[in-house]
């Protein structure tokens, strides 16, 4: 009933309608439709759907490159960071190698004066001790010669005005004074 | 049986007629003619033409579909041009991007699978076409191309031939055609199996150009029911009821204009995929 229905409201279209019916093909307007699709299909994909699609796959590609190229950048720099983070760590470990080399020198050089002053200083006082040694020998031999002459002279003196003690007593005086004027 | 019934139509709409205004005016709104409708500013009439005894004439719907044909190659020759420049889309160009992109991706890649490539321009191409005939069908003094059999007839024989096109070049032509019986059925059953696989080869494109023919005369003749109603009724007081439920079917047809664009690209490729595969 509903498909006699529809075919009855078909019918009547077909009946009334200006150019055909509801459901009745046209040949002119399916030819027109052919020869417009074809062309239109054809001159789109000449025109229209190859560039677009080129232009869009290209950008895909482009953007995926990027993304590849930016993931491969993040990796070489963080390995750079890591490179000059060792650079900076061996540098500092130089630096402090050099600054206690520096130090280590100082402190021997320093050492070194020192013990060179100290030695000098020693020689010095040592040679002083032997100029003084020497000198005192000195004075003393000569003080013994001077002795020992006086000696012999005071005794010439006793021996030749061998007197009494009273004269002795004088004698010896005299002489005394003697020396002590010498 | 069925002239009583086409008795009683008549008789029906006969009967809505009040005074000057028919209901027949639908039929004219929705059916080809050799005029452009402005009325009420008045009519253009259009040249009649054969070729070797065919009626060739350009018609309403031959000039609508010029109109469709011409803009759509406007449309994505700007597009194209527009990628040229710079591939960085912007306002128009990123617009119909959405829907290049969505046809390649969404329709074309998954249903047909690889090799979708070379289908590509005839389903983008279909897409288009379709939506825009659709939207241009609802824009006022306009005619709908696809609310016209002869116009989706025709698209639906390309989309047959799509599809056959494509299952020959993937198997051979006997390799095609073998294929099309699944493997494993029983011999008696063979011949019964080929007429309806055969059969089916033509269903799907029948199927395809009813479907779309349907759905947009359909929203149509009901926007012009909803509107002859207050014909019908004599009464202007049902004019709000009519405005407001034929602006809802009216969005109803924006949404279908759509839909019916992306269920024939969609269909089509999918039996171009089971063409192409048919080993499942």
């Amino acid at each position: 009933m509903i498909g006699n229905t529809i075919l009855g409201f078909a019918n009547y279209a077909a009946s009334e309608g200006g150019g055909g019916g509801l459901l009745s093909v046209n040949g002119g307007l399916a030819f027109w439709t052919v020869i417009t699709f074809l062309l239109l299909m054809f001159l789109l994909r000449k025109f229209a759907w190859k560039p677009i699609l080129a232009s869009l796959s290209e950008r895909e590609q482009k953007i995926e490159e990027s993304l590849k190229a930016a993931e491969t950048a993040a990796e070489e720099s963080k390995r750079l960071n890591e490179e000059n983070k060792l650079i900076i760590q061996k540098a500092e470990e130089e630096a402090k190698r050099i600054r206690e080399q520096i130090r280590a020198d100082a402190q021997s050089a320093r050492e070194k004066l020192l013990q060179e002053s100290r030695e000098q200083a020693q020689k010095i006082i040592d040679d002083a001790i032997k100029e003084s040694e020497r000198k005192s020998a000195e004075v003393f031999s000569e003080m013994k010669n001077q002795i020992s002459s006086i000696s012999i002279d005071i005794a010439e003196k006793l021996i030749r005005k061998k007197l009494d003690p009273d004269t002795d007593k004088v004698i010896i005086n005299e002489y005394l004074k003697d020396i002590s004027k010498n | 049986m069925s002239l009583d019934s086409t008795n009683v139509i008549k008789d029906t709409l006969a009967q809505t007629k009040g005074g000057e205004s028919g209901s027949d005016w639908i039929m004219h709104h929705i059916l080809d003619g050799n005029y452009l409708d402005f009325s009420p500013l008045g009519k253009i009439y259009l040249p009649h033409l054969e070729l070797f005894g065919i009626d060739i004439s350009i018609t309403r719907h031959v000039v609508f579909l010029w109109i469709v044909a011409i803009l759509t190659f406007i449309v994505f020759r700007k597009v194209a041009k527009a990628y040229q420049k710079e591939s960085v889309p912007r306002g128009m160009t990123n617009f119909f991007e959405v829907f290049i992109v969505f046809v390649r991706d969404e329709i074309a890649a998954p249903n047909i699978g690889k090799g979708y490539e070379k289908f590509l321009p005839y389903l983008l191409t279909t897409f288009f076409f379709i939506l825009f005939g659709n939207f241009l069908g609802l824009i006022p003094f306009s005619a709908t191309i696809t609310s016209n059999i002869s116009i989706t007839a025709v698209l639906a024989i390309f989309s047959f031939f799509a599809v056959q096109i494509g299952g020959i070049r993937k198997n051979g032509f006997w390799g095609y055609f073998k294929g099309l019986i699944p493997h494993g059925v029983p011999g008696f059953i063979l011949p019964i199996m080929g007429i309806v696989e055969i059969l089916g080869l033509f269903t799907k494109p029948f199927a395809l150009a009813i479907r779309l023919f349907a759905n947009m005369t359909a929203g149509h003749i009901v926007i012009y029911a909803l509107i002859s109603l207050i014909f019908v009724m004599q009464s202007i007081f049902i004019s709000p009821v009519s405005v407001g439920m034929a602006l809802f079917i009216y969005f109803l047809e924006i949404l279908v204009a759509l839909l019916q664009a992306y269920i024939f690209t969609m269909l089509s490729s999918l039996f171009i995929g089971m063409a192409v595969h048919q080993d499942h």
